[in-house]
């Protein structure tokens, strides 16, 4: 009898663990930051960065 | 042996109809607030963009922007610049929340914002900051 309890709990307890760990559709949202940076940005679908260099000016020299 | 066939399968069981509910589609990102947003960012993009190239501003680790180096402005946009980065960080936020509530799940905001975070850094031009454990990086 006291096994079926302990059973039970567990029934009810795993997927509860589970379910947190992969509810979040870490994939889709991903997909869709891209969808969204890429519209923001105005890239080109599944563009990397332009290899481009950062313009005429040195900039990088820290002040101090 | 018996009692030991029933709980393993009984796990299964579990396991298996915990990952049916998880089988979730697409993120909806086309809601009006959604939009709203992109375009307001969109919009924003060409007078921040100079910014990111000088070093000025950088890519946080929380998915929002921030002042590495106020000298790198030119002295003249030099009053302009928090506002406009706490204009653009006020919409990502908002964006964040949005997509997680627009899809049902205020409780994903956070980690949309991560997700967010580690794609703005992955498209970002060569010789943009980004924020990382030990500090600023270019990339």
């Amino acid at each position: 009898m006291k096994k079926i309890g302990i059973i039970g709990v567990l029934v009810l307890l795993i997927p509860a663990c589970v379910t947190i760990n992969i509810y979040f559709p870490a994939a889709a949202a991903e997909k869709a930051a891209d969808k969204i940076i890429d519209e923001v940005w105005q890239l080109k679908p599944g563009e990397e960065p332009p290899a481009k260099p950062s313009g005429s000016k040195p900039a990088d020299a820290p002040a101090r | 042996m018996k009692k030991l066939i029933t709980i393993v399968s009984m796990l299964a069981a579990t396991l298996l109809s915990s990952s049916w509910v998880s089988a979730a589609a697409d993120l909806e990102v086309n809601t009006p607030a959604i939009s709203a947003i992109k375009n307001s960012m969109q919009a924003r993009h060409n007078q921040l963009s100079p910014h990111y190239s000088s070093g000025a501003i950088g890519l946080t680790t929380d998915g929002l922007v921030a002042v590495r180096d106020a000298t790198a402005v030119p002295l003249k946009e030099r009053g302009g610049i928090n506002s406009l980065v706490a204009a653009e960080n006020s919409d990502r936020n908002a964006l964040y929340k949005e997509i997680a509530a627009g899809n049902g799940h205020p409780e994903w905001a956070d980690e949309i914002r991560s997700t967010f975070a580690g794609r703005w850094v992955d498209k970002a031009q060569n010789g943009w900051y980004y924020q990382s454990a030990g500090g600023w990086v270019k990339k």
